[in-house]
């Protein structure tokens, strides 16, 4: 390859093949690749992979079941419509208006990256039971009508159709056959489909009747409705309409906002050629209740959030984005973070592998062990004797370290059950003071020791005034929320509650006995309306107010206290804060700022924190500053940009250049008395200028007309 | 009526069929075969007909050429995404499959002249050769020099070939500003209410009268009159609620000639069916399932413009309460609404002419990136950091079009904005978030 020319010029060097060869890495090695901890990392490796793996199979499991009924309802709609399809040559009415292309409105919700899924699932379904053809369009795929009608052809016939006529010789060069762009050729080919489909043998296999499969609709799936070009969309149905009584179609439309965008898009000459009906999916905020429901508030995993990287999450989702599949990536993210920072995340496993996990530990893991926050604690609430053992006696740590995780384990196994039922309880109550959520109530827990918390005790002061029916109902559903936990302890509070709510129903039969006790309040009532004395009726008031002060309480209300003491009881046994747990700090994830930092990112602070103090990403010691001001050994760009913080709205371009070169020249070291002292030479002028332009690209200012030689800042704001 | 129809070129039997699947547009129809004139003489090289949707213009020319057996090609220019298939279709409905594919890829109308001169001389005309473009306003906004030629392709193929253009647009507006050959221009007025009325009775549903039938569309038609004259959807009405109508007939409490006791019946639900099918609230079938359903719960079914509910991150409610104030508060009051100490301003005083009329009124005016950036982070109850995620959510508001982006030119250089949401959206949006908007509302004041 020879790059002698006469002119100047470039040249393009294609890599050669054999860089190519590099060996690329694979998951694993990025994992390693400076990780904490060398010994066991493949082994977390492997333990962090099959527990995203499981989380990742349970969350579309998940997704599949809620989206089930709306997707059945659009399978029902497609074969309704097919089938009237099939009768409307005899029906009189249905002729009448055979030209309506069906129509399904989709309202999804403004979580647009959740909805690839969900349309992903619809298609599958719609391919295995109604029809093999679907077709979905996204709008950035289809910005003119042509590119439409192009992706829909291609999509439904599988091969490649030829538009425009630069591409036509790229298609024509492949051995695919290019066909014309248009939706008669469309027809023709879904004629020729469907009569070959009838001749048995080569049919797909469909559960549906027969006379349904001679003619299966071909569906069109619009995925982001609101994106489209009104135009290409109505140009699009026209066209469409003038083939419906040849071509079954069908039309899905993805709605973000809601289903009135459908009128601002399309004229009523384009709306009344659709038979518009709606489906409302379920709105997002449900969606992450059952998810978090499902994936976090769950002994199944090991893997814990704490209060503050699961409160980055939520915040995320309810302040920006209102997507379910990105809170799914943060928890991987905070997944991925725990196994590859935290040398003990070997332990963050199943019970049974953990307990074998710990024997395997070496002499460094079991150090870092005692470095432990919580295992400290620990050890300073143990006896002496037992306090040297534990630090210098390997194995007896060991075995200690197992029945710790243990320990760990049956916390987790009782606390989700009891904070489940303390939800019951607290849930209905007025106001909310533990939150309607149980994500809330979840958080409150996670942070510190919940009865400690004001709104705690108000709500157990709501409790105490509840009425009996709604008590024993809820109280119904605690028992049978701790039934279905299999641990001694809860088997216990079941068996206890269930007493307490048998003693409720005795209390129903035994009601007489309150009546004859109202019976007492009231003859002394009357006792008091015999009186007419001022000073006698004041006295038995004020007996009356003793008595009913220091009244003996009904038993209806002795059994509530019971239950409440019972319940707060269970409270103040399990939903301790997991930083109480020894060893907590294997199963939880903690660094919030790492999460935010990845998912929540502030392009433009870092920008600002890396001009006016450019130490903190170079760590240069010769940058170090005091605060607010910058060194003369500095970039150019930071230095412009101090200088440029110093100035109004428009900068003059000529003395900021001559400030530029009085701090740069102190930086050289020139004596500031010489002549040659702030003098701009060619270097400091392009240097100057290179800074400048670069300030512009980073959107800091932009040149103006207003006036010569200066530049428009764009920020505001000063040092 | 026949009388109209009659033509030596054309044989009478012919006529008469033609004539009796064109009802109401027998002087139409009788003009335009006086400019065809007879088969194999030469007629006028272009026609331009326009009326208003539904006026019958395609039907007449459809059963025209079609029942008279003339050579043509009917082309709808919405179809035609490029001049390939355009040509291509012509070519192929003229001369068969054979000529359509002697077109290069992407042909140039030479090539199309070229290709049809060719074929030309090898299958004369006997008779009159027939182009016809539904929706020709199309034709406009493809090759400048498209329409031209088809106006005179007469003498450019040399060929007995009459292009008829079909539009809902007068001609005025297609006059190019290059001048071009005058099309014969041909009006489709408007059908009157008699004319409806004869239309519409035609399909009768095989199981009653005529008479009924026709009894039945003078009372759709009494209804619907006043506020929509389109042919098309009348029909689709009349369908729609012809079931309605019959019921009483069918459960024996009416005769068919009673038609007071019919008109009583059917009228509340026209009515009803004038504010939800006929706007596409609801859909056709929902409409027909809620006929069956009836009295029970007929407010089960809600329109599409009932749903106007929208749920939206926390942030970006503000962002839009931002957009909106900004929007419609002039720049110069931002001071007053979001400084803390922004001393008295007076209205009157304060206001430059233009201003003092409703801002409302006036519509959404932009605003620079900037400016809703500082208003969103002075209404927004707690500091937040400008992340990222702020900025996408602006854009995935532009993309579901609450917000819309004033001239694209440059995305970098102070991008501006126009709010495009009701009063109604943004009042709900900020009762979710407690958000008193017209308190910070110049309007208001």
């Amino acid at each position: 390859m020879s790059t002698s020319s006469v002119s100047k010029g470039c040249f393009v060097f294609k890599p050669t093949a054999k860089k190519k060869k590099k060996k690329t890495l694979g998951l694993e090695d990025y994992f390693i690749h400076g990780c904490e901890g060398d010994e066991n990392r493949e082994l977390r490796f492997k333990l962090c992979q099959d527990l995203w793996d499981k989380i990742k199979t349970d969350t579309e499991v998940l997704q599949d079941e809620l989206n089930r009924k709306i997707l059945d309802s659009l399978l029902d709609f497609t074969r309704k419509y097919s089938s009237t399809r099939q009768h409307s040559a005899e029906d009189w009415a249905s002729r009448m208006r055979a030209s309506e292309i069906p129509t399904a409105a989709l309202v999804l919700g403004v979580n647009v990256p959740d909805h690839d899924m969900t349309f992903q699932s619809l298609s599958e379904l719609l391919q295995q039971t109604v029809t093999p053809y679907v077709a979905s369009v996204q709008a950035k795929e289809c910005g003119a009508l042509k590119h439409l009608i192009q992706r829909v052809l291609e999509r439904l016939m599988g091969t490649v159709v030829s538009v425009d006529d630069e591409e036509a010789e790229h298609i024509s060069t492949q051995h695919h056959k290019s066909v014309h762009c248009s939706l008669s050729t469309l027809c023709d080919w879904y004629n020729t489909k469907t009569k070959k489909s009838s001749t048995p043998g080569k049919k797909r296999s469909c559960p549906v009747g027969d006379q349904q499969q001679q003619q299966p609709p071909v569906v069109i799936i619009f995925k982001d409705l609101e994106a489209f070009n009104p135009k290409v969309l109505q140009a699009f149905i026209l066209i469409c309409s003038r083939y419906v009584e040849q071509l079954p179609l069908m039309f899905i439309f993805g709605i973000a906002t809601s289903p009135s965008t459908i009128q601002h898009m399309l004229p009523h000459s384009v709306s009344s050629l659709l038979c518009i009906e709606l489906f409302q999916s379920l709105s997002c905020t449900q969606h992450l209740a059952t998810v978090i429901d499902k994936l976090i508030l769950t002994p199944h995993f090991p893997f814990k959030l704490s209060s503050k990287v699961l409160q980055v999450l939520i915040s995320i989702f309810l302040y920006h984005d209102f997507s379910v599949r990105n809170f799914i990536k943060g928890v991987q993210l905070a997944l991925l973070e725990h196994f590859h920072s935290q040398p003990l995340s070997v332990l963050c496993c199943k019970k049974k592998e953990a307990m074998f996990n710990v024997t395997q530990l070496s002499h460094l893991d079991l150090e870092r062990v005692r470095q432990l926050a919580s295992f400290r604690r620990y050890v300073e609430n143990q006896e002496p004797q037992e306090q040297v053992k534990l630090l210098m006696d390997d194995t007896h740590l060991q075995e200690v370290c197992q029945k710790l995780i243990k320990g760990l384990h049956k916390y987790h196994k009782n606390y989700y059950p009891v904070l489940r039922s303390l939800h019951t309880l607290t849930s209905s109550l007025p106001r909310y003071p533990l939150g309607k959520q149980i994500r809330e109530l979840h958080l409150l827990c996670l942070e510190k020791n919940i009865w400690e918390n004001e709104d705690y005790q108000s709500a157990m002061k709501l409790l105490g005034l509840l009425a009996k029916d709604e008590l024993v109902a809820s109280l119904q559903r605690c028992a049978e929320i701790l039934e279905q936990v299999k641990s001694k302890k809860m088997k216990n509070a079941h068996v206890q509650l269930q007493d307490l709510l048998a003693k409720f129903k005795q209390l129903d039969q035994s009601s007489d006995e309150t009546a004859a006790n109202g019976e007492e309040i009231t003859s002394s009532v009357k006792s008091l309306q015999k009186k007419t004395d001022l000073f006698h009726l004041q006295k038995t008031l004020l007996e009356m107010k003793e008595s009913r002060r220091f009244k003996k309480l009904s038993p209806f209300e002795i059994l509530r206290n019971e239950a409440l003491e019972f319940m707060d009881a269970l409270v103040r046994c399990h939903l301790s804060p997991p930083e109480s747990q020894t060893l907590n700090e294997v199963c939880y994830y903690s660094s919030s700022v790492v999460v935010r930092h990845h998912l929540n990112a502030t392009p433009r602070t870092s920008i600002q924190a890396a001009l006016s103090s450019p130490y903190h990403y170079l760590q240069n010691d010769s940058l170090k500053t005091e605060d607010g001001t910058v060194s003369n050994t500095a970039p150019d760009i930071c230095i412009v940009y101090k200088l440029h913080l110093e100035c109004g709205r428009l900068i003059n371009l000529y003395d900021w250049l001559q400030a530029y070169a009085t701090v740069v020249c102190a930086a050289e070291g020139n004596d500031p008395d010489s002549d040659n002292f702030g003098k701009v030479d060619e270097i400091k002028h392009v240097r100057f200028i290179q800074a400048v332009s670069e300030l512009e690209f980073l959107g800091f200012i932009k040149s103006t007309r207003q006036k010569t030689d200066h530049v428009a800042r764009l920020t505001w704001g000063g040092c | 009526m026949a009388t109209l129809l009659q033509h030596p070129g054309y044989e009478e039997e012919k006529l008469q069929k033609v004539a009796e699947k064109l009802l109401c547009r027998e002087i139409q129809a009788g003009m335009l075969l006086l400019l065809m004139g007879n088969p194999q003489q030469y007629s006028y090289p272009s026609v331009f007909i326009y009326g208003h949707r539904s006026s019958g213009k395609s039907h007449l020319m459809h059963i025209l050429l079609q029942e008279l057996e003339l050579p043509h090609a009917t082309i709808s220019c919405v179809e035609c995404v490029s001049v390939a298939l355009l040509f291509e279709q012509v070519l192929l409905s003229l001369f068969g499959c054979d000529a359509a594919s002697l077109l290069p890829r992407s042909p140039s109308l030479s090539d199309f002249v070229r290709i049809y001169r060719q074929q030309c001389a090898q299958s004369p005309a006997k008779q009159t050769r027939y182009i016809v473009m539904e929706k020709a306003e199309l034709l406009r906004d493809m090759d400048a020099n498209l329409l031209p030629v088809f106006l005179r392709l007469q003498e450019l193929v040399e060929d007995n070939v009459t292009v008829i253009l079909l539009s809902e647009i007068v001609w005025d507006k297609f006059r190019p500003n290059t001048g071009c050959f005058e099309p014969l221009l041909l009006h489709f007025p408007d059908y009157s209410k008699g004319e409806l009325q004869q239309i519409l009775s035609k399909d009768c549903h095989p199981s009653y009268s005529a008479e009924f039938y026709s009894s039945y569309i003078k009372i759709l038609l009494g209804v619907f009159y006043s506020v929509c004259r389109d042919l098309r959807e009348l029909r689709h009405l009349a369908a729609l609620n012809f079931s309605k109508f019959c019921e009483p007939l069918e459960e024996g409490k009416v005769k068919e000639s009673d038609t007071h006791k019919l008109w009583r019946n059917i009228e509340p639900h026209l009515k009803k069916a004038m504010q939800t099918v006929y706007l596409r609230e609801v859909s056709s079938i929902q409409w027909e399932e809620m006929q069956q359903m009836e009295e029970k719960e007929t407010g089960a079914v809600r329109g599409l413009s009932a749903h106007t509910h929208v749920e939206l991150p926390y942030y970006s409610k503000f962002l839009l309460i931002a957009a909106y104030l900004a929007s419609y508060n002039p720049a110069r009051t931002d001071k007053r609404f979001f400084l803390k100490h922004h001393g008295k301003i007076r209205k009157t005083n304060f206001l430059k002419k233009h201003e003092k009329t409703s801002n409302h009124l006036l519509g959404p005016k932009p605003f620079p990136l900037d400016r809703l950036l500082a208003i969103f982070y002075s209404v927004v109850d707690s500091r937040v950091a400008p992340t990222a995620s702020i900025f996408s959510q602006i854009s995935s508001l532009v993309t579901l079009h609450l917000l819309t982006q004033v001239g694209h030119d440059d995305q970098l250089d102070v991008p501006k904005f126009k709010c495009a949401i009701s009063m109604d959206f943004i009042c709900a949006i900020s009762r979710t978030v407690n958000f008193d908007i017209v308190r910070y509302l110049y309007d208001f004041l």
